[in-house]
């Protein structure tokens, strides 16, 4: 039995979640349908925990689903970097489930809870499945099942703020036309090689060479997934959708869903086209890194300026996208080791602020920062969380953030980047003046004299607090989040080397 | 190295502790304990490096003891013991809390020897310590700590953006001597610089300390600026720039001193001009020189914090330290008079007190290593020091004219606190080889009474208050400060002071005219930024699903392009 399961574990991360979301919609019982998901998400974690332990050394577990060998049949291919971003998914689902239980009783009306959780559940089979699968198509399939099941969440929304439809529906729309640009992109590469298996397209790109159609095929998969993960100016859908979800999804797909768009970005570019592709160099080079810089100050100026908390999370979330796309495209060993630290480092920072956000929402009713005022007496926990994710996100040493920044500029001075380096600096510069307007609204103002805010519930504390742990813990010993990151950029590098030669 | 027990670690606790504790005598005596056990337990330890790790890679060491820590930790420690008996009446958890950590970064810094914790100790003296002038809750206080803030961890990022440049030029973040060269070097070098107030960078230091509260001030003007005094003599002796950017800033301040009517702000004059002393020592960066810095230091903690202490107590009497409000105190608080008098003459190096005892140090070093220019500028520097903190301070608080105010001496903790700094500027001042015995370099016995020394310090120092009276006399004061004609060599710092004050004039009017322009310039530079960026800009703006779409034609024409190239 045991050995059954070990056996398939790189199919139950998908089809247990999968399982459960349907299990969810038929109790369509509040309570009952958080603990099937709450359960599911232990299970997850447990799943990734152990196959991130069995790939850690290098390995690389091919699973052919329902025994179809591939190319033909789809295959899940686990390897260090995709077992990491395993973890973080099904981490932060652990993390959020016990903080959503109250908001989530605030904020949806409770025949609609069994609903929201089986949306949750199926956001979360899609983004695993994006992650481990080894096959191309099926990126698509996955990558849509969770879109999907997100403009249903971010509907959810419209009992607080009826927006919330316009996000969603806008959402749709744009998340949309990213996919269909994604799926164009496969089927040129498709008729460029005639395969869907990631590893049998890098083996047929090989053998066939360069193409005009390979080209196109990679300027629709860019354009497309950067859309996905909102790489600036393609961000249109991101601010609206972050602020007008309930509290707990943009918890939830502020730290997961454009990580996983990151990492099929990672695994196209340099699983399948390899890092000594020409094309992808100049693409890489002119087009992503100036609008990487681009989003690291001008979604961050836009931040200082917000008068919502979580609005000005939805910009910094922009600006840090910049970063990891910075990461990617300087092309070395390190940059991409900074993007993959950067996905951990992020999605636990921005979770961390995210649901400081919605433990304001829940005990004011509102994230504007003009209602924030001298909140750090009444709510000192969620505020002093607040100070430390906010250091994170500034990159102060002793947090996650400052590890990312490190190596960041570690990877820009490798190449003798001085100008970027320094920009990446000075962007920072601009994070100390929009977490500053937060902690002083919080700290230094007198809060309104009619104000009844209550400390959020433990129920919220607890998460907020173990993920601001999180972001120091791993800040002070980065050793185990830079070990797996170092080794899933080896990873992605010797992989496109074996290709080439 | 076996574990010890940091120093820093044990502020943090006391700091930690603080809001736990009633408030009263149990607190402020376990406060008191604070440095007191903080340097016993680290101060007979044999020199070495304790608590060194490795982390990712980084060689840290968190306590690194030799010479030259040691005796700054002991300066360090004293000043903090000092600060907060002066301190007893304050019963502001804020304030409390934070001069624990501010004194405890500052030691903790001094013993780093690795550039990361001392950008750790370093930004921590930064944030500590503004919450000193913040705890005076004004409008104006808090606008004058931001303005701190911003410069004091401006400072901080320079020094870590330097750390990150060393360690990628050399491998290695160990915090030893440098030279002046790469941009690593230089960034560090302006950081150290930003916080020693170099001229130029100097503003913040005239612009807060006044701004502090009566005690806060006396608590800042013992860390920060000697924490940078440390640094440079650790990490740059012997850089020749110093020595000019030393004597300029000895100079300069003077002018400022003798026309400002604050007396607080005549001593954060007073004080960078102090600083200027002991980087003219950092720069020559002989044995002796070294030393003078150190004992400079030293000793300039010393009377300097009884300085701030006796115009403080007189501020909390009487709410004032403007000296047109003041004057005539000596019969109200005898005390304080006596042991502000002390201060001024150690500030003045009146034969006998401490101030004469280390900058003769560094005055012998200018000579001997042939600085003869240099040499004249501290001696026309020591003029100005006599001028506006030796007489300036106590004569128009004490004495001058009787403004009627019939106040009650200072409190007994205050007196205490100003006793024991005083009974070390004169314990040090007649008995220099106390200090001398602790002076980390090498040097051949110095006598600091030599039959010249005591003349040419009493000579300058008669004929300037001769200056003084005179000018009071005929009601001359401050106006015609520079008309002093005494002999012919009193031409050189005559002439001296009027050319640098000219060029002062000049400098300062382009400095208010650049300041205007930068500020016109980065005013209209942030409403275009709000313009485009904010919540109403293009940038923030809810945009349709079109425009979208268009970005993502564009951005896929600009790929497609590029396979045309």
């Amino acid at each position: 039995m045991i050995d059954l399961i070990t056996k398939n574990l790189p199919a139950l991360q998908v089809v247990i979640p999968l399982m459960a979301a349907p299990i969810c919609a038929i109790f369509n019982r509040g309570r009952l349908a958080w603990t099937i998901a709450f359960i599911v998400a232990i299970v997850s974690f447990a799943i990734s925990a152990a196959l991130l332990s069995q790939t850690l050394d290098g390995g690389v577990i091919s699973y052919h689903l329902g025994g179809w060998a591939p190319p033909i049949g789809i295959e899940y291919r686990v390897d260090v970097l995709n077992a990491f971003v395993l973890l973080i998914v099904s981490g932060i689902a652990v993390v959020t489930l016990p903080y959503a239980v109250k908001s989530v009783a605030q904020e949806i009306p409770q025949e609609k809870q069994g609903f929201f959780y089986t949306a949750l559940l199926l956001c979360l089979t899609g983004l695993l499945g994006v992650t481990i699968t080894g096959d191309a198509f099926n990126v698509f399939v996955f990558l849509e099942i969770s879109s999907l099941s997100t403009y249903a969440l971010v509907a959810t929304g419209a009992e607080r703020n009826r927006r919330a439809l316009t996000a969603a529906y806008n959402y749709l729309i744009m998340g949309t036309v990213g996919a269909t640009f994604f799926v164009i992109g496969l089927g040129l590469l498709y008729m460029a090689t005639g395969t869907l298996n990631m590893v049998d397209l890098a083996h047929q790109i090989t053998l066939r060479g360069d193409s005009r159609m390979l080209h196109m095929g990679f300027a629709f998969v860019l354009v497309g997934i950067g859309l996905k993960l909102a790489m600036f100016p393609l961000h249109l859908w991101l601010p609206n959708a972050y602020t007008f979800a309930p509290s707990a999804v943009s918890v939830f797909i502020s730290a997961t869903s454009t990580k996983v768009a990151v990492y099929v970005l990672l695994r196209f570019m340099f699983g399948i086209f390899g890092f000594d592709y020409a094309y992808q160099q100049s693409t890489l080079q002119y087009v992503l890194l100036p609008l990487a810089l681009l989003a690291m100050f001008a979604a961050s100026l836009v931040a200082v300026f917000q008068t919502d908390l979580k609005r000005m999370l939805a910009y910094s979330s922009i600006a840090q996208v910049g970063y990891m796309l910075l990461g990617t495209a300087f092309m070395t060993q390190t940059g991409v080791m900074a993007t993959v630290i950067h996905l951990f480092n992020h999605a636990v920072t921005k979770a961390t602020l995210f649901m400081v956000a919605g433990a304001f929402v829940y005990s004011v009713g509102s994230s504007k920062i003009s209602d924030l005022k001298g909140l750090g007496r009444a709510m000192p926990w969620t505020s002093a969380a607040f100070v430390v994710g906010g250091l994170s996100l500034i990159g102060i040493p002793l947090t996650v953030g400052f590890v990312s920044k490190w190596y960041l500029v570690q990877a820009a001075l490798e190449l003798g980047w001085w100008p970027i380096a320094a920009a990446i600096v000075l962007s920072s510069l601009i994070a100390v003046a929009y977490v500053w307007r937060i902690v002083e609204t919080l700290y230094l103002h007198s809060p309104s004299p009619d104000s009844k805010a209550k400390e959020a519930p433990l129920a919220m504390i607890i998460p907020m607090w173990v993920l601001a742990a999180a972001t120091v813990y791993f800040g002070t010993h980065a050793a185990l989040t830079s070990a797996a990151a170092s080794r899933a950029a080896s990873t992605l590098i010797s992989a496109s080397n074996i290709i080439w030669q | 190295m076996n574990e010890v027990l940091l120093p820093p670690l044990i502020y943090g606790l006391g700091a930690i502790s603080i809001p736990f504790l009633p408030a009263g005598k149990l607190r402020q005596a376990l406060m008191l304990a604070v440095p007191v056990l903080a340097f016993a337990l680290i101060g007979n330890l044999p020199y070495g490096d304790y608590a060194v790790f490795n982390a990712a890679g980084l060689h840290i060491g968190l306590l690194r003891i030799d010479a030259l820590s040691w005796i700054f930790a002991l300066i360090f420690s004293i000043a903090a013991f000092i600060s907060l008996l002066y301190a007893w009446h304050v019963d502001d958890r804020v304030q409390q809390v934070t001069t624990l950590l501010y004194a405890g970064s500052a030691i903790g810094a001094v013993f780093a020897a690795d550039l990361v914790s001392l950008f750790v100790f370093w930004e921590g003296t930064a944030i500590a310590s503004v919450f000193l002038i913040w705890a005076r809750r004004t409008e104006g206080s808090y606008r004058t700590g931001m303005r701190y803030l911003v410069i004091q961890v401006f400072s901080g990022v320079l020094l870590l953006a330097g750390t990150v440049l060393m360690y990628r030029d050399t491998g290695s973040v160990a915090f030893n001597a440098m030279t002046l060269g790469s941009t690593a070097t230089w960034c560090i070098f302006i950081a150290f610089g930003v916080k020693c107030a170099f001229p130029l960078l100097h503003n913040w230091l005239q612009d807060s300390y006044p701004a502090a509260t009566i005690t806060g001030t006396v608590t800042l003007s013992a860390f920060t600026t000697k924490l940078a005094v440390y640094a440079l003599a650790r990490g740059f002796p012997g850089t020749e720039l110093l020595i000019y950017i030393g004597a300029v800033m000895t100079l300069f301040p003077v002018f400022f001193a003798a026309i400002e009517n604050n007396l607080r702000r005549v001593l954060a004059y007073s004080l960078n001009n102090q600083l200027g002393f002991m980087v003219v020592g950092i720069g020559i960066g002989t044995p002796l020189a070294l030393n003078g810095t150190v004992a400079h230091a030293f000793c300039h903690i010393l009377y300097k914090a009884l300085l701030f202490m006796s115009m403080g107590a007189v501020m909390y009497r009487t709410g004032t330290s403007k000296a047109s409000e003041l004057g005539g105190l000596y019969k109200s608080m005898p005390f304080t008079m006596v042991f502000c008098i002390i201060g001024a003459m150690s500030i003045s190096a009146f034969p006998l007190f401490s101030g004469f005892v280390s900058k003769s140090l560094i005055l012998s070093a200018s000579a001997d290593n042939g600085y003869f220019f240099i040499w004249l500028a501290l001696i026309t520097a020591s003029v100005g020091v006599l001028e506006h903190s030796g007489i300036k301070i106590p004569y128009f608080t004490f004495f001058a004219h009787d403004n009627g105010w019939r106040v009650k001496e200072a409190p007994v903790h205050m007196l205490l606190a100003m006793g024991i700094a005083a009974a070390f500027c004169v314990g040090i001042g007649v008995f220099p080889g106390l200090l001398y015995q602790y002076l980390p370099y090498k040097m051949e016995a110095y006598v600091p009474y030599t039959t010249t020394h005591v003349v040419t310090q009493l000579q300058l120092l008669i004929f300037a208050g001769l200056a003084f009276a005179l000018l009071i006399r005929y009601r001359l004061y401050p106006a015609e400060i520079r008309a002093v004609n005494l002999d012919t060599d009193w031409i050189y710092r005559r002439m001296l002071p009027i050319i640098v004050g000219f060029f002062a004039a000049m400098i300062g009017t382009i400095w208010k005219a650049a300041g205007q322009l930068t500020q016109y310039y980065v005013t209209s530079l942030i409403r275009g930024i709000y313009a485009t960026h904010g919540p109403h800009g293009p940038l923030a703006r809810t945009w349709p699903s079109g425009s979208m779409v268009l970005w993502v034609a564009v951005i896929l024409g600009m790929t497609v392009l590029l396979t045309y190239v």
